[in-house]
This record gives structure tokens, C-alpha cells and sequence, in this order.
């Protein structure tokens, strides 16, 4: 696959210095970029099995999976935050846009999540960054500030928190627009189910009734939607962590691309797929775990 | 983004301590004036915040040629020799050095009790390792051409060594300002081949340098610490940080937020947006040629770019002046050969090229170009009619194609622009020969010899002089100015050598953009000369009611 | 069909959204009359200009006209997003319909492959394919819909379970018609409603993900003036020139906004039931 692009990994550690190109064959047969395709091929199959992507081009030569472990957590952490950050705000609007259908409140969220959807991420990004970073002196682009190890404990953690506001913002505006919009949806489908008009001519009050029956129901599709939409939420991450030089797998990944370090793009790949499938396996599981009618066949099994 | 990051540094702080470039202080405004503080007695303390557009790739920076790795890497190594603020070689680790008569044999002296960040004694056995290191077929190192003329390194005791020439090698002092390696730690790795696995090319690098390596966080930073035991004495600045922050834009906001000391500004940030008050209260902005030139090139094995008057011809329908305004705002000169005005090979005594299109018209006519009805050129029934490669991520050369291609339109020549990422570029275009025109960029090291760029004999595919450049006079130059050794005689040979690429015009020769760093005002000490600002990064230094940060 | 425009007719966002989207079609079309400047022609006497009467949005950092450059832009945006989502539909529905027509171990594999394509977050699968491609605007098309049509696949696949049972398949059946003719004549105008509502949906994500592209520098290449790139090359100014952010910004904005409202629009009208397959975050694109 590696020589079906237009440019040997190599040619990147040159530069236009008259001194370097000279050495690059030397590189290449150091880096094993001779050996037949099928070979290679076959190789780099049988180590990712075992994570062992190799090793990066770059001439830090670091294998490839610690290259990514580093950054993996900073990534995941992010998108935690994000997903978390979606619900919390996206299930109480959805709910109330289905319960309070055409009214203002509906109306502008209804509005909000178009141009929420509409928005490119990048632009809102840098608009962000001149706003909030420029303008009021929140932190701009990284993780900590430069002093950080020297900061106390209470201020490492307030700091680290101030550098993800932005980032986190930009990352979740996207995903709030759909996931209100689908929960407003679902919420809606379930209001008009009998049960819920059986519950309401029992008496019960509707706090309860929308609170503890409507509610229930209406989030089981939100955990599929959720694993669904990881993929979307950590593409997002390369946007993000681009803008605001935050060092996760998104950035690795654009620079890799950048100077074509194919062990790092190829391992980055299947590390974010197998994130996808972890990630689908929690929803299942979450699925089950407060769908009461799985739960009650499994005990009927039982 | 390798590219982006060395060419972002160039002549600002990575190449000036690595491979010891020139700059000459623009005499307008080398630097503005410093706002006058009451104290200014050098004093220890504080950290200094630098931004890098790219992380490093290895902190063993023999290995690499990226920018970053060489601005960091200047700081934790040294070598034998290096450059003062005018250019002029001194002792770093040697103490002194002598040429034998006939500039074949070159010993070093070095300092007495040097030692490395471990404690470990530096002796002249490192200076071989250093050599053995790079030469080996195994060690990736960009730098192997430096040595090919190099037939022995040796020893005497620990203090001196005799590096021995094949033939006289006018680079051959240049080149031991290499960054010293240590031997007690890395020879196992290098002679396995390993070198780039060893644990100093990533967490615990071990030099000589001023500055000692304390830790580092993958895409995020790198913090350095001064060094108390630097033979030149412990440096004043006490921390360096430096903050990988991959967007000039970025980095320019940080600049604002003081979350850096110091960035390469772009041209329009030093032109239009640095010029308020609270900016120049904090910072200091510099300005000087930096050691590269932007050209455009063409393919003279296409018959139509092997005329010399089509060539020519371009370069007077070029407004340089306006490509300089347009894409610099200003802030660079006029190249007219491959070598930076001021430096000591340089001469204006050329043929140069003023903008005249009605000269260019003519030229064209001569070698058989008409205008046709509507006004385009053409020859034998085909059109004049090419396309101009470049790399992507680099803004000034995408806009010099774009003006380049309005002001040959003008001439009724077509052009067409393609943008491709550095790799590419360089594989399926200029390595196969694959292009009709490139604008792209040399850098001048600090020698003069450029012999792998215009010699005929470097024309394969690996090598260097990929425009197909031939012309026995200038091969001759170039053979003589490498294998004479004394400067009053080079000089000749290299102002021959202008004379010759000035009148055959194998590229157009554009512009040196000056380098514009900003350092934050506390910053005291700073000298700009020729060498640009960092050369005496030691002598740095902020007045102690000034100090910012006082941790360490 | 009478009863879809009644029902599209009453929602004034979908309308609204579709003559957006006719106007830019129309502005698309006659850029090169509509432009009042050459758009590629760079002018340093003029650079940064804010807007002014010549230059009703400003100019670039090398004085090309802003308002000119946008309006050239969106014929490539247009481009990018019918093409990839002409060859994803294309993709989507010969691999669906093959899937759900032949069904058994076709299927089978076919959904597999879907699944597999849908596990990589599409902007990582992007970027790795285009490491590997020589860059143009083609490249970029092409990867686009390379990448997206996963969920054309299903929704084929879906409808055509449901319809080969139906009675006017199963009677060309008898008949010995061909599988290929009865997929063409007969399944395909019938699916063609929700294909419709996923290639409006898919539009504008493919119109985001080369913005986004662009802008990180991987998308098209300039000299070619597409909205990414003018917002790519704005970022160094922007403090000094928002006019060379904003409004590519804005036009992206309410680009993309127009189709949605068209797309959901069309859905809504076609049956209020598709919400539930088609289109649920297909807006986005990453």
C-alpha cells in the first residue's frame, strides 16, 4: 500500500538543506521500504494483531503504539467530557421541546439545532479563539499553562479545566444540535404511546409520568445513537485538536498525514476503529442493562 | 510539515544555532529601540517561553534536519566550533585549531575539564565517536556529505585530534560546529544500528551545551534547565520552555496573551498588526535577511526553458519589487545570485534583470515566441503554455505563483499552479524531473560552496541540481572555490560564479525575506549582528524587579 | 405526488431552503457575469482592503477580490458535493440493491463491509486514504463518496426487502424478466424517494467535509478558490481582516443550513416515518 502514494515516507526527513537529500536511500533500506509489497504487506497484518504497528518514520523512530498511547487519553478524555456534556444538556431540552411541542421554546431549539448542524466547526473554532482567547484572555491553544508543574494542586486541575472550555464547546456544538433534535423525536413517539395515555387517565401526576415512564423509554434509543455517533464525535477531535494545538490522536493524525508516516496513520486507524467498537459494545450493554423488557427475558431464560 | 517547520524557524532560532547561518543586520532597523529599564545588571532567574510550530522529531538532532530539533538541540549540545555574532569562527569546546600548510590536516584543541550533563569527562575520544557516528552507514544522518572528504579522525590523548582531508575541503571547519555525542552512553546503539532507539534520542538526550534536558511531553512542551557546570558559565536565563504550538496564527494570539516570549512573526503581523503601544512596550521586534532564497525555477531540459532569452526574458517581466510588496509587504531584497548581499562572497557587480516588459517581449521574439491575434505567444503553432509546481503549507510560494502567473499573463504566457504536499513534490516531480517550472527555496549555509546545487555532475535523480544545470565555466568555479584555502582566492572564484548564473538565469533568483522575531522586552542582553539574535542566547538575561516567573 | 407537494408546500423552512438552494445553483451558473472582478487575479497595490463600493466584501492578503472568490467558490463546493454524493449514491445503490436482491451470503458479506466502513470515523479514513493519493479536486471528490455511502447501501438494502415481495416484482419474476431489469424498472422508482432525501442530506455533509479538509490544507488545492480555502488562507489575518473569514464562513453556514431544511423537508412531505432511517446525522460528515 506504502508505494502507491505519490511520495516515499523518506523524502520528509530532507529538507531543502544542499546537505540532506544524499542520505535517503541509506534511510529507506534502513526502514525496510525495499522489501517486495506482498511482504511488507503481510507483515505489518500479522503485528497489528498484536498492536505492534512498527515504527514511526520520523526520526525520533518511537514504535508506533507508544506514539498513540501517549496521546489516546487526552483524545478519550475529551470526548468523554463531550458525550457527557451532550447529554446533560440535550436530554432536558429534547424532553421539554417534545412536551411543550410548537411553543417558543421548541421553536428556537428547533432553530438552534439547524444552525447548529450548519456550522462548520473549524470557523467556529478560530471565531471562538479570537473571542474568548484574544479578547478575554481565556487560555488560546494547549493544555496547561507553561508554568503548570509549578502551579499548586488546586490550580493544576482549575488550569488544565480552563484549557478544555473552548475546545469542548466547539466539539459538542455539532453533536447537542442532533442529539436534542433525537431526543425531542424520540420523546415525542413516546408520549403518544398508550401506556403513557393509560398512565396519565390513572391519575398519576405528569412530573411522574414523563419523568420516570415517558423518559425511561425515550432514552433507550438515545443509547444506541450514542454509540452510533462516536465515530462523528472523536472525526471531530482532528478539527478541534488541530485549532487548539491539543496533542491528541486528531493532531497525530493530520501530521502524520503531512509527512506521510504511514506506521502512524495505518496504527491511528485501527486504534480509533477498535475506540468505535469498544464504544458500541458499552451502549449494547448499557441497552440491556436499562431495557426493562431485555432484562425481563433474560430472566425468563433463566 | 516538516517543511513548514523548517522553513518557519529559518534564520530565526533553529539553523542560527545549528548550522551556524549568516544574517547581516538590516541598518534601518536591525532592532527598535529597547524601552530603557531601570535596572539592567545582568542577573539569574526566570524562564523563558519559546513557541516551536512543530513538536521535535529527535533530541538527538545529528539524525535529523527539522528546525525544531535543531533549535532545541542547540541548546543541549555543542560542538567544537561555532559562530560569533559577525560570523567569524571561534573555539566552543576546542580551544583552538590549526590547518597544516597545505589545509589537508585540521587539529583541534580542546578545553580543559569539560564534561558532559552526567558528569562524564568529554574527551577528544567522543570527537572520533562523533565522527564514526555520523559516517556509519547506519546512523540516518542528513550530514554524511560534510565528511566525505575526511580520510582519518584521530586522537591524541585526550585532549587533541587531527581530523585528516583527502584533499583541501573548504567546508571543512564549518562542519565541526556539530553538535558533540556522547560515547559512554550511545556507542552500543550505534554500533547496532539503534541509534535512534537509544533513550537519549527521546527522554534523557546527554550534551554539552548550556542548557540540560529535564522533561518533555509528546505535542506539548519541552523544558531545558540551565546548566551550572557549561564551561562558559552557568547561563543567566535559569528555564526554557519550549511550547509546541503548530499554527503561526496561534501562536501570534499567544504572543498577545504573553503565553510565549518570543515567535517568528509573519509579515503581515510585523507590518500591520505589532505597531501598538502595549505591543511595543512588551516586546522587541527584530529584523534581519534571513540565510534563504525563494526561487523560480525552471526544467532546462525542456527545450523551451534551454533558451537562455526565454529565461531572461522572464526575469524582466517579473516585477520583483511588486512580488517583494505583494507577498513580503517589503520586509525582504532583491536576490540577484545565490548568495546573501553583505556576506563575503557576495558582489552586485551582475548582470541584473529591472522589470521591462517591452525588453522581455523582445527576447521572446528572438527566440522565435509571436503574439497571435489573441494575444497569446506562440511557437511552430503551439502556445506558451506551462505549469508551476509547489508545496503545499507554505504561504508566500503559493502566493508568488499566483502573482507570478498574472504578470506572465501579461506577456501572453499561460500558467497553470499545482500544489502538492512536500513528499510528493519531491518524488514524483523533482526527483523524476517531472516539472516545467518550481517555485521553491535554497537554503545558504554558511560557506559559500554550493557544488552540489549548480555542478553539472549533480544531476541524478537523488542529487541535487534537479533544474539540469550545465555550464563548464561555472563547473570550474565551483571545482576551484571548494578546493581553495584561503578566502582571498575562494572570493574570486565565487564572484566568477555569479557573474556566470546571473547572465544564464537557470532560475530566477527572487527575493531573501528577512527573518522578524519578536523577544518579550524583559529580555535584556540581546545582540543582533550578522549571526541574527541567538548566537549569545547565554548572555540572555531579565533584570531581576522584571523577573515573570519565578519557579527554579 | 400530489399529496407530497401539499404536504412540502405547507413547511415554509423547506421552501425557504430550496430557493436558497435554487439560488445558488443560479449564482453557481453565471459566477463568471455575477463576478464584478477577476477572481484569480491578484493586485498588491489593494491588499487587505476592507469592503468598500469596488469591493463590496474587501480582498484577500494579495488583494484578489473576496466577493469574486466566493462567488467562484461555490461552483466548487456545488461540484464536491454532487459528485461525491453522485458516487456514493452510485456505490450505495448497486451495493444495496445487490445485497438486498440476492440476499444469503451476498448480503451477508455486503453488510459486513458496511459495518466495517462504519466503525472508522470518516474524517481518520479520509485523511489516511489522501495520504496516499496524489491531491486534486477530483481525488477529493472521489474519496468523499468513497466514504459515504454506507447509508445509501442500507436504506436500498431496506427497501428492497420490503418491495421484492410485493406483487408487481414477484409477477416480473414469473414472467423470466431479468434480475437487473426488474431492480431498474421496477424497485428502483420505488426507493427513489428516500435515495432523493439521502443525497440532500449527503450534500451538504460532503460540502462541510471538503470545507473542513480544505482547511486543514488537505482539501483542494489553490489556486482553485473554494470557500475552505479562503477561510484556510483568512486564519492569518482574521484579527485584520474578518471580512476574509466571515462571510466564506457565513456562506458554508447558510449553504449547508438550506439543504438540511430542503432534505428533512422533502422527507417530512415524502413520510413522516423515513425520520426513523434516513438522514439522522448525516448532516454532519465527520
Amino acid at each position: 500500500m506504502i508505494h502507491l502514494a505519490p511520495g516515499d515516507p523518506t523524502e520528509l526527513i530532507g529538507s531543502e538543506d544542499p546537505t540532506t537529500i544524499q542520505s535517503l536511500e541509506q534511510v529507506r533500506k534502513l526502514y525496510g521500504l525495499d522489501q517486495p509489497l506482498p511482504v511488507q504487506y503481510w507483515n505489518w497484518l500479522k503485528r497489528v494483531v498484536l498492536l505492534d504497528f512498527g515504527r514511526s518514520f520520523q526520526p525520533d523512530g518511537r514504535p508506533v503504539i507508544d506514539k498513540i498511547a501517549e496521546r489516546l487519553p487526552v483524545t478519550l478524555l475529551l470526548n468523554l467530557i463531550e458525550m457527557v456534556i451532550i447529554l446533560l444538556i440535550a436530554i432536558p431540552i429534547g424532553v421539554r421541546s417534545a412536551t411543550h411541542q410548537y411553543s417558543t421554546f421548541d421553536k428556537v431549539t428547533t432553530l438552534f439545532v439547524f444552525i447548529g448542524f450548519a456550522t462548520p466547526d473549524f470557523w467556529l473554532a478560530v471565531l471562538l479563539q479570537i473571542l474568548f482567547g484574544s479578547q478575554f484572555g481565556w487560555p488560546i491553544s494547549g493544555l496547561r499553562h507553561p508554568m503548570w508543574e509549578y502551579l499548586p494542586f488546586w490550580r493544576q486541575q482549575w488550569d488544565f479545566i480552563s484549557h478544555l472550555i473552548l475546545p469542548v464547546t466547539v466539539a459538542t456544538f455539532g453533536g447537542l444540535a442532533g442529539f436534542s433534535r433525537y431526543m425531542r423525536q424520540s420523546m415525542l413517539e413516546v408520549i403518544r404511546q398508550d401506556y403513557i395515555q393509560s398512565a396519565r387517565a390513572k391519575g398519576l401526576d405528569e412530573r411522574t409520568v414523563i419523568g420516570k415512564h415517558a423518559l425511561r423509554n425515550a432514552l433507550l434509543p438515545i443509547v444506541t445513537i450514542l454509540g452510533l455517533s462516536l465515530p462523528g464525535l472523536i472525526g471531530g477531535s482532528v478539527i478541534v485538536e488541530t485549532i487548539f494545538a491539543i496533542p491528541g490522536m486528531g493532531q497525530l493524525m493530520v501530521q502524520s498525514v503531512f509527512a506521510r508516516d504511514y506506521p502512524v496513520i495505518m496504527g491511528n486507524l485501527v486504534i480509533v476503529a477498535a475506540l468505535t467498537l469498544g464504544a458500541n459494545l458499552v451502549a449494547d450493554l448499557t441497552y440491556s442493562a436499562i431495557d426493562p423488557r431485555i432484562r425481563v427475558s433474560r430472566r425468563g431464560r433463566r | 510539515m516538516s517543511l513548514r517547520v523548517s522553513l518557519g524557524r529559518l534564520g530565526v532560532l533553529a539553523v542560527l544555532v545549528a548550522l551556524g547561518a549568516g544574517c547581516t543586520v538590516d541598518p534601518e532597523s536591525a532592532a527598535e529601540p529597547a524601552p530603557l529599564v531601570a535596572s539592567t545588571k545582568p542577573a539569574y532567574g526566570d524562564t523563558y517561553i519559546d513557541a516551536l510550530l512543530g513538536d521535535i522529531s529527535s533530541l538527538i538532532p545529528t539524525i535529523t534536519s527539522d528546525g525544531a530539533s535543531h533549535t532545541v538541540g542547540g541548546l543541549i549540545y555543542s560542538g567544537l566550533v561555532r559562530f560569533d555574532k559577525n560570523l567569524v569562527p571561534e573555539g566552543d569546546l576546542a580551544e583552538s585549531w590549526t590547518f597544516s600548510p597545505d589545509c589537508r590536516r585540521l587539529t583541534f584543541r580542546l578545553r580543559p575539564n569539560l564534561t558532559w550533563h552526567d558528569g562524564q569527562p568529554f574527551t577528544a575520544d567522543d570527537v572520533v565517536f562523533t565522527w564514526r557516528t555520523i559516517i556509519d552507514p547506519k546512523t540516518p544522518s542528513p550530514y554524511k556529505a560534510d565528511y566525505a572528504s575526511v580520510e582519518s579522525v584521530d586522537a591524541e590523548g585526550p585532549g587533541v585530534v587531527h581530523v585528516n582531508y583527502r584533499e583541501p575541503y573548504a567546508k571543512a571547519l564549518t562542519s565541526w560546529s556539530t553538535y558533540m555525542l556522547p560515547r559512554h552512553l550511545l556507542e552500543p546503539y550505534v554500533q547496532e544500528g539503534r541509534i535512534r532507539e537509544a533513550p537519549q534520542n527521546w527522554s534523557a538526550p546527554v550534551g554539552t551545551g548550556p542548557y540540560r534536558f529535564v522533561s518533555r511531553r509528546a505535542g506539548e512542551r519541552i523544558v531545558l534547565t540551565a546548566n551550572a557546570d557549561y564551561w562558559e558559565g552557568r547561563p543567566h536565563l535559569s528555564r526554557v520552555v519550549y511550547r509546541v504550538i503548530p499554527s503561526q496564527a496561534t501562536t501570534f494570539l499567544e504572543l498577545k496573551a504573553k503565553g510565549v516570549d518570543s515567535a517568528a512573526l509573519t509579515a503581515l503581523q510585523y507590518q500591520r498588526q505589532t505597531d501598538y503601544p502595549a505591543f511595543k512596550r512588551a516586546y522587541t521586534k527584530f529584523r534581519y535577511p534571513s540565510n534563504a532564497y525563494t526561487y523560480f525555477g525552471f526544467n532546462l531540459k525542456d527545450p523551451r526553458f534551454a533558451d537562455r532569452r526565454v529565461r531572461q526574458a522572464f526575469a524582466h517581466a517579473i516585477n520583483k519589487r511588486e512580488l517583494i510588496d505583494g507577498v513580503i509587504l517589503g520586509l525582504g531584497r532583491e536576490a540577484t545570485g545565490p548568495y546573501k548581499p553583505g556576506t563575503w562572497a557576495y558582489t552586485d557587480k551582475v548582470k541584473t534583470y529591472p522589470y521591462d516588459m517591452d525588453r522581455a517581449r523582445r527576447l521572446l521574439a528572438e527566440a522565435g515566441w509571436e503574439r497571435n491575434a489573441d494575444g497569446r505567444l506562440v511557437k511552430d503553432g503551439k502556445p506558451f503554455t506551462f505549469e508551476i509546481v509547489t508545496n503545499q503549507g507554505n504561504d508566500e510560494r503559493k502566493k508568488i505563483a499566483e502573482i507570478i502567473q498574472s504578470q506572465l499573463h501579461e506577456l501572453g504566457v499561460g500558467v497553470e499552479i499545482r500544489i502538492i504536499e512536500w513528499a510528493a513534490l519531491l518524488k514524483e516531480y523533482i526527483r523524476k524531473r517531472r516539472f516545467e517550472a518550481i517555485v521553491l527555496g535554497w537554503g545558504t549555509g554558511i560557506d559559500p560552496d554550493q557544488f552540489v546545487i549548480w555542478h553539472s555532475s549533480q544531476q541524478a535523480p537523488e542529487q541535487m541540481n534537479h533544474i539540469g544545470y550545465a555550464n563548464p565555466e561555472a563547473d570550474a568555479a565551483l571545482e576551484r572555490g571548494r578546493a581553495a584555502c584561503v578566502r582571498e582566492e575562494r572570493v574570486k572564484h565565487y564572484h566568477r560564479l555569479q557573474e556566470i548564473l546571473a547572465e544564464d538565469q537557470p532560475i530566477v533568483f527572487l527575493y531573501f525575506r528577512d527573518a522578524l522575531p519578536v523577544v518579550s522586552s524583559r529580555i535584556h542582553g540581546i545582540d543582533p549582528g550578522p549571526n541574527g539574535i541567538t548566537f549569545n542566547f547565554t548572555k540572555w538575561f531579565v533584570p531581576r524587579p522584571l523577573h515573570r516567573y519565578t519557579a527554579g | 405526488m400530489r399529496g407530497f407537494w401539499r404536504a412540502f408546500s405547507r413547511n415554509k423552512l423547506a421552501i425557504g431552503g430550496g430557493l436558497v438552494v435554487a439560488c445558488l445553483f443560479a449564482v453557481a451558473a453565471t459566477a463568471p457575469w455575477l463576478a464584478p472582478w477577476d477572481p484569480n487575479r491578484p493586485d498588491v497595490k489593494k491588499i487587505l482592503e476592507p469592503p468598500s463600493r469596488q469591493h463590496w466584501l474587501g480582498t484577500d492578503q494579495i488583494g484578489r477580490d473576496v466577493l469574486s472568490r466566493l462567488l467562484y467558490g461555490s461552483r466548487i463546493s456545488l461540484a464536491v458535493g454532487f459528485v461525491s454524493v453522485g458516487i456514493a449514491t452510485a456505490i450505495g445503490i448497486l451495493l444495496g440493491a445487490t445485497a438486498g436482491y440476492h440476499g444469503g451470503w451476498m448480503d451477508g458479506l455486503i453488510m459486513r463491509l458496511v459495518d466495517l466502513m462504519l466503525v472508522f470515523p470518516r474524517f481518520f479514513l479520509l485523511l489516511a486514504v489522501l495520504a496516499f493519493l496524489t491531491p486534486s479536486i477530483w481525488t477529493i471528490m472521489a474519496v468523499i463518496g468513497l466514504t459515504g455511502w454506507m447509508g445509501v447501501a442500507r436504506l436500498v438494502r431496506a427497501e428492497f426487502l420490503t418491495l421484492k415481495e410485493r406483487e408487481f416484482v414477484l409477477w416480473s419474476q414469473s414472467i423470466g424478466a431479468s434480475a437487473v431489469r426488474i431492480i431498474w424498472r421496477h424497485i428502483l422508482p420505488n426507493a427513489m424517494g428516500p435515495i432523493l432525501v439521502a443525497m440532500t442530506l449527503g450534500i451538504p455533509a460532503a460540502i462541510l467535509t471538503e470545507s473542513g479538509l480544505s482547511f486543514l490544507g488537505l482539501g483542494v488545492r489553490p489556486p482553485y478558490a473554494t470557500w475552505g480555502n479562503i477561510l484556510n488562507e483568512g486564519r492569518d489575518a482574521i484579527e485584520l481582516a474578518w471580512w476574509q473569514s466571515l462571510y466564506p464562513g457565513l456562506a458554508i453556514l447558510i449553504t449547508v443550513l438550506s439543504y438540511n431544511l430542503l432534505g428533512e423537508g422533502i422527507r417530512d412531505a415524502l413520510d413522516p416515518r423515513l425520520r426513523q432511517s434516513v438522514g439522522r446525522f448525516g448532516a454532519r460528515g465527520r
